[in-house]
């Protein structure tokens, strides 16, 4: 199954570009809330019409503007998982199923038995929604998409209202059923753990514009931009200026550094990960003494903020074990390393 | 005591109820449907709500009656309106029309967006959403729309008497009747057709309120 999305929609503050592809595999779209993911989703689905653009689901036309082509989401087969999984809260569980089951009465018994069993829900078969936890919400939603024989699958921030625990067991769920799907799907979600541990491949949005799409491991290893970079999870990001082939001034930590990766002209931004950050014995390459300026307790970590001795640069943040950090007796300085095979160099 | 007010008014009333209720619904979807003019189509269907009703039943006769844009019309097949118990419904439907609409309307606007949009994305018909979806999970707004709409037509007076007149036995209903009862200084009269429209409304009222109860028996209240 394949899906083919190149469309573009203006929004109140910016332009939405989305141009990507999928085909038999969980593709990502990673962004901060409001930057126009879901909007992306509802226009697959038919739910907002683009401005401009082109929509195809397995050589079907969903979408097009120039031959004036735009099917309702009824045609179109698009399968969509809500956030609050949108359960008709008149209709029991069997109801839910049956209501979207197309063919005769036998045909619709089938399928209404068939889904039931797949997800597990043959004892809540006459349950209503209300009555349900969590999971089975979700269970259910996701049986009546099968049962509606649609050919591609939307999930729309599917864990976002939930506490942490809850949030583990539906993603694994979500991860269990995903297994034996084996078609196309596009989930949008704000959360990096998320993403990376269901995703194949990520692209980031970024106030409406779709960056270049990446394997997960690519992109938590060398993300492209900024917001990239921030969007996995990087803490540390400073504005720089180029000072050699290797070699970068960090403008807002106040600090030359050297890198593994050649810096290339449109090189703005650089950024390294808390954990890849190294105390040392003594200053050296890459080595700086550094002010400790605040020492924050993690749940099973020390986040220690660091700033260039006797300056006003903006710290960067250490993530350090406890033992570790406690084994040091609260220093007030220390000599700070930054690996250069582990600075991102970042566009705007 | 002569007791056709009494069964001019319900009858007149039922029959403004069921145009009410058909035209109400419609006109609630099509208005949420709306994306321009919106305020404007929802203005002129609550005007009569906030109008007198003698300003509505003014309006009614320009319409309907014999030099009226629609009276004219309906002449060529000798059909006249004004004075019949058709014009005390025609009176009723439109000063209960706004109850029934803005409940109907409040009832679908509070159904959650993503409940339909499902229906849609799993290939539910717009129609089988209507009568599926949208009525049913909006039942208590429309009972409520439908009582309200039904109380009102009942008691009717103002457009009524405009358009209608208060011809006994006719056209006359228990509201006009008390008009005509207090004007020939018959105060018992007057007082018994008070009584018995009084009883009605308020048997309507406490029925739609113990089915409100019943059904969200268990649902959280803020108070």
């Amino acid at each position: 199954m394949e899906l083919m999305v190149r469309i573009t929609k203006k929004l109140r503050s910016f332009t939405l570009q989305a141009d990507f592809a999928v085909k038999d595999e969980l593709l990502a779209l990673l962004g901060a809330s409001g930057c126009g993911k879901s909007m992306t989703l509802k226009c697959i689905a038919g739910l907002e019409t683009p401005d401009r653009g082109r929509i195809v689901l397995n050589g079907r036309v969903l979408y097009d503007s120039d031959k004036g082509i735009n099917l309702s989401p009824q045609e179109r087969k698009v399968g969509y998982l809500f956030q609050n999984y949108a359960l008709f809260p008149n209709m029991t569980v069997a109801g839910n199923i049956a209501f979207v089951v197309s063919g005769n009465k036998a045909e619709k018994e089938r399928k209404v038995q068939e889904n039931l069993s797949r997800f597990k829900l043959q004892e809540l078969a006459e349950a209503y929604p209300q009555e349900l936890s969590g999971g089975q919400q979700q269970r259910l939603a996701l049986a009546r998409i099968m049962a509606a024989d649609n050919e591609l699958l939307l999930l729309d921030e599917p864990f976002s209202a939930l506490d942490s625990y809850l949030k583990w067991q539906m993603e694994m769920e979500l991860k269990c059923f995903l297994q034996d799907y084996n078609g196309a799907a596009v989930l949008v979600s704000h959360d990096r753990g998320e993403v990376y541990r269901l995703a194949n491949r990520i692209a980031v949005i970024n106030k409406g514009r779709m960056e270049t799409v990446h394997t997960k491991q690519g992109l938590f290893k060398q993300p492209d931009t900024l917001a990239a970079a921030l969007l996995t999870g990087c803490k540390n990001v400073s504005a720089v200026q180029k000072m050699g082939n290797r070699r970068i001034y960090a403008v807002d930590w106040q600090l030359e550094l050297d890198t593994d990766m050649p810096v290339f002209n449109k090189a703005a931004f650089a950024g390294i990960r808390a954990h890849f950050l190294v105390l040392r014995e003594k200053v050296g390459d890459n080595t700086f003494v550094m002010d400790v300026v605040d020492v924050v307790e993690d749940v099973f970590s020390y986040l220690i903020m660091l700033r260039r001795k006797d300056s006003e640069a903006r710290p960067v943040r250490l993530e350090i074990p406890k033992a570790e950090w406690l084994q040091l007796g609260n220093p007030t300085e220390v000599n700070l390393y930054f690996p250069p095979n582990k600075i991102m160099l970042l566009e705007r | 005591m002569e007791w056709s007010p009494l069964i001019i008014s319900l009858q007149t009333a039922a029959v403004a109820t069921v145009v009410t209720f058909l035209t109400g619904i419609g006109l609630a979807l099509l208005v949420v449907r709306m994306h321009r003019f919106q305020g404007l189509a929802d203005a002129v269907i609550t005007l009569p709500m906030v109008l007198p009703p003698t300003v509505a039943g003014f309006f009614l006769l320009l319409l309907f009656g014999r030099r009226g844009i629609i009276g004219k019309f309906l002449l060529q097949w000798d059909i006249q309106l004004v004075f019949t118990w058709k014009a005390a419904v025609i009176a009723a439907v439109v000063v209960s029309l706004p109850l029934m609409y803005r409940t109907a309307r409040g009832a679908f606007e509070q159904l959650d967006p993503d409940i339909v949009n499902a229906a849609r994305t799993l290939g539910v018909s717009e129609w089988r959403i209507f009568w599926r979806i949208l009525l049913p999970n909006a039942r208590a707004g429309i009972l409520a729309g439908l009582v309200l709409s039904f109380t009102r037509a009942l008691g009717e007076f103002g457009a009524t008497i405009m358009v209608a007149g208060n011809i006994p036995g006719v056209t006359q209903t228990m509201s006009t009747a008390i008009y005509a009862a207090v004007q020939a200084n018959d105060y018992d009269l007057a007082g018994q057709w008070a009584m018995i429209i009084a009883a009605i409304s308020l048997l309507f009222v406490v029925l739609l309120n113990w089915w409100t109860s019943w059904q969200t028996k268990g649902v959280r209240q803020w108070s």
